[in-house]
């Protein structure tokens, strides 16, 4: 008896992991064209590529490994970071022989959710329906040689053994030049922009502090990444700061701390943001389009655009951000596009774009 | 009756005998001068002098009129002493208090490190004076400061307040390191404040290429108000605004110039801005 117990417990175990281990992928032929991509992208989805290989029309003109890094993303840009979420499918048009399926793909990251709509056509190929993919075309940079010779700022702090009087390297002077509190959701929401009146590069941050009508302070939070914490001489970022469940009728006032550190920076690669413009997407969301233009020789992993809004008077109405899921190659156009709260669409009278970039070759 | 006359004369010279021993301390010294403690008494004893960063200790033997000489080097600390002679079950004490030697160094505090030329009243010196044993000097003395960059200086005497000398003063008009000295006696104390070009004053651009793809426009040497040029790696943004939308370039300043290159098409108005500071607007294309 203690035997048998012994070895149904490990046939479980064996049982278990084989069970857990075990994809649940299919390459069974797809009856349907919505069938056909729900398959696909079920096995990109526990990364079988393979499997999702198999649902690809040989019409398709696209070789296992493009397909694979169409999906998976390319030069550890965010999409390679990144899992697939959900996938939702919607049969646009079908007959006999073809079908038009709009797929809603979201994907999960670090920094927040990313969505991707494709709008797939599906061919029926012998028997079974099976997805005509349009591969990405690979940007591909010609062979050039780009002279890179920004500056650069490093920094030497004082030393243990120097006299107590020694200077050590002053923090950079940064300025907040404008604060509006607006409340939006039912939360507070602190928007605005602070700049870099220095002359060497820093490290910014922006903490801002609710007081309440009796002159106690109820919260505080500082600006994470709706803002450029490296801030070179000149530049001016936004910030927003959002406070849940706050409402701006029990506040006194507001109080605002910006916060500067000497880092060492270097003052490449410039991102050009061009032929930006305020428009509808396909869902009929406000957006700001534009494209993003590494001007540098290196590529950039990750893009971080941050747009704010202004209204008639020069008043920031609000501030929003959003990663691209595309590396920055040099010298390669990327689109980009940023939500805008419709209700805020008429009142929006001129913007700015910036852009943050994460980079794996820099240490910055 | 001899018997007696012995008892008298033990009696007679019990006092003396019995005399407990008496301690003599100056009153004040000053730090690095030797120092003599007198003592008056009989039999062996121990001497501490305790003051406010380490303890003098001295066996003596009392003979009557004793004199203990402490080193100047053994002295170096200024502050409260308290001097102790025990001897046998009894104890003496006395505070006395060692004063600063004169002034021979300086500490000396120059804030900011950098800043922004031709600002009034940002620069300040703080100079603490102390003796050759790093005390702190309460007594006044004269320190001299003196700010210079670029061949034009300027100085001033300061006499100390409760050992603290202090100036403030104006940014030269000049950028560069200014040499900002701290002078007490032969002891000279430097410190280096670095005057940085302040904002752009008069950003212009002008177009430098045009073509079907787009057109590159620069800026003329950006320079401050008092004509310094703003370093390389400032932030020029060049804003281009046409029928496809618009287009910006945070370009950097790179030899006193920024540049940049962009796709316009047809009519566009670009216009240029440095931190808050505006630039001029140019047209290009067709109409004007």
């Amino acid at each position: 008896m203690k035997y048998l117990l012994a070895i149904a417990f490990a046939v479980l175990t064996v049982v278990l992991i084989a069970a857990g281990s075990a994809h649940q992928s299919s390459t069974a032929p797809a009856s349907t064209p919505e069938g056909a991509v729900q398959s696909m992208f079920n096995n990109v989805q526990t990364h079988n590529w393979k499997a999702a290989y198999s649902y690809v029309a040989a019409a398709s003109n696209v070789d296992a490994g493009s397909f694979q890094r169409d999906l998976q993303g390319r030069y550890s840009s965010l999409k390679t970071y990144s899992q697939l979420e959900t996938i939702n499918t919607r049969v646009l048009h079908e007959n006999d022989n073809e079908a038009l399926v709009r797929t809603e793909l979201k994907y999960s990251t670090a920094v927040g959710a990313f969505y991707e709509t494709r709008d797939l056509k599906i061919i029926r190929d012998d028997a079974a329906w099976k997805v005509l993919w349009q591969g990405e075309k690979e940007a591909s940079v010609p062979p050039q040689v780009i002279p890179v010779n920004y500056l650069r700022w490093d920094i030497i702090y004082r030393g243990a053994g120097d006299d107590w009087g020694a200077q050590n390297v002053e923090n950079p002077h940064v300025r907040i030049l404008s604060m509006n509190p607006i409340e939006n959701v039912g939360g507070i929401i602190i928007l605005g922009e602070i700049e870099n009146e220095d002359t060497v590069p820093a490290f910014v941050s922006v903490s801002a502090t609710l007081v309440n009508k009796s002159g106690q302070d109820v919260a505080q939070e500082s600006s994470f990444d709706k803002t450029s914490h490296v801030l070179l001489p000149k530049e001016i970022s936004p910030y927003r700061i959002d406070f849940p469940k706050m409402r701006l009728a029990d506040l006194k006032s507001v109080r605002m701390k910006p916060d500067s550190m000497l880092v060492p920076a270097a003052a490449d690669p410039v991102i050009a943001v061009l032929h930006q413009r305020v428009e509808k997407n396909d869902k009929g969301r406000t957006v700001l389009r534009g494209e993003l233009l590494n001007e540098s020789g290196q590529t950039v992993n990750i893009p971080h655009v941050l747009a704010t809004f202004y209204d008639a008077s020069g008043k920031i109405i609000w501030v929003s951000d959003g990663y691209v899921d595309h590396a920055l190659l040099p010298q390669t156009p990327q689109t980009f596009a940023v939500d805008l709260r419709d209700d805020l669409a008429a009142q929006v009278h001129s913007y700015r774009v910036t852009v943050n970039q994460y980079s794996l070759t820099r240490g910055e | 009756m001899r018997k007696v006359s012995f008892l008298a004369l033990i009696i007679a010279t019990l006092p003396v005998l019995v005399q407990a021993a008496d301690l003599r301390v100056p009153l004040s010294s000053a730090a690095g001068q030797p120092m003599t403690v007198g003592i008056t008494g009989t039999g062996d004893g121990v001497l501490y002098l305790i003051g406010p960063a380490h303890i003098i200790k001295r066996s003596v033997r009392l003979d009557r009129e004793t004199s203990v000489v402490i080193k100047g080097e053994e002295l170096r600390t200024s502050g409260r002493w308290i001097a102790v002679l025990r001897s046998g079950d009894s104890s003496q004490t006395q505070v006395f208090w060692v004063t600063p030697a004169k002034p021979e160094n300086l500490s000396f505090l120059a804030r900011p490190s950098r800043v922004p030329v031709d600002r009034r009243g940002v620069i300040s010196g703080m100079a603490f004076v102390f003796d050759a044993y790093q005390n702190f000097v309460l007594q006044p003395a004269p320190v001299a400061f003196s700010l210079s960059v670029g061949g034009s200086s300027a100085s001033q005497t300061v006499t100390s307040r409760n050992g603290v000398a202090w100036v403030s003063s104006s940014s030269a008009r000049k950028a560069g390191p200014a040499q900002f000295v701290a002078t007490l006696g032969e002891t000279s104390v430097r410190r280096v404040v670095q005057q940085v070009a302040s904002d752009p004053c008069n950003l212009r651009i002008h177009v430098v290429q045009q073509g079907k793809s787009g057109v590159v426009v620069e800026t003329d040497p950006v320079r401050d108000c008092t004509g310094n040029p703003v370093p390389d790696g400032t932030i020029v943004t060049f804003t281009q605004t046409d029928s496809a939308g618009r287009s910006t370039v945070d370009a950097r300043i790179r030899k006193g110039i920024a540049r940049a290159e962009l796709p316009t098409a047809g009519d566009a108005q670009i216009a240029v801005a440095a931190g808050v500071v505006l630039g001029n607007e140019l047209h290009v294309g067709g109409r004007k």
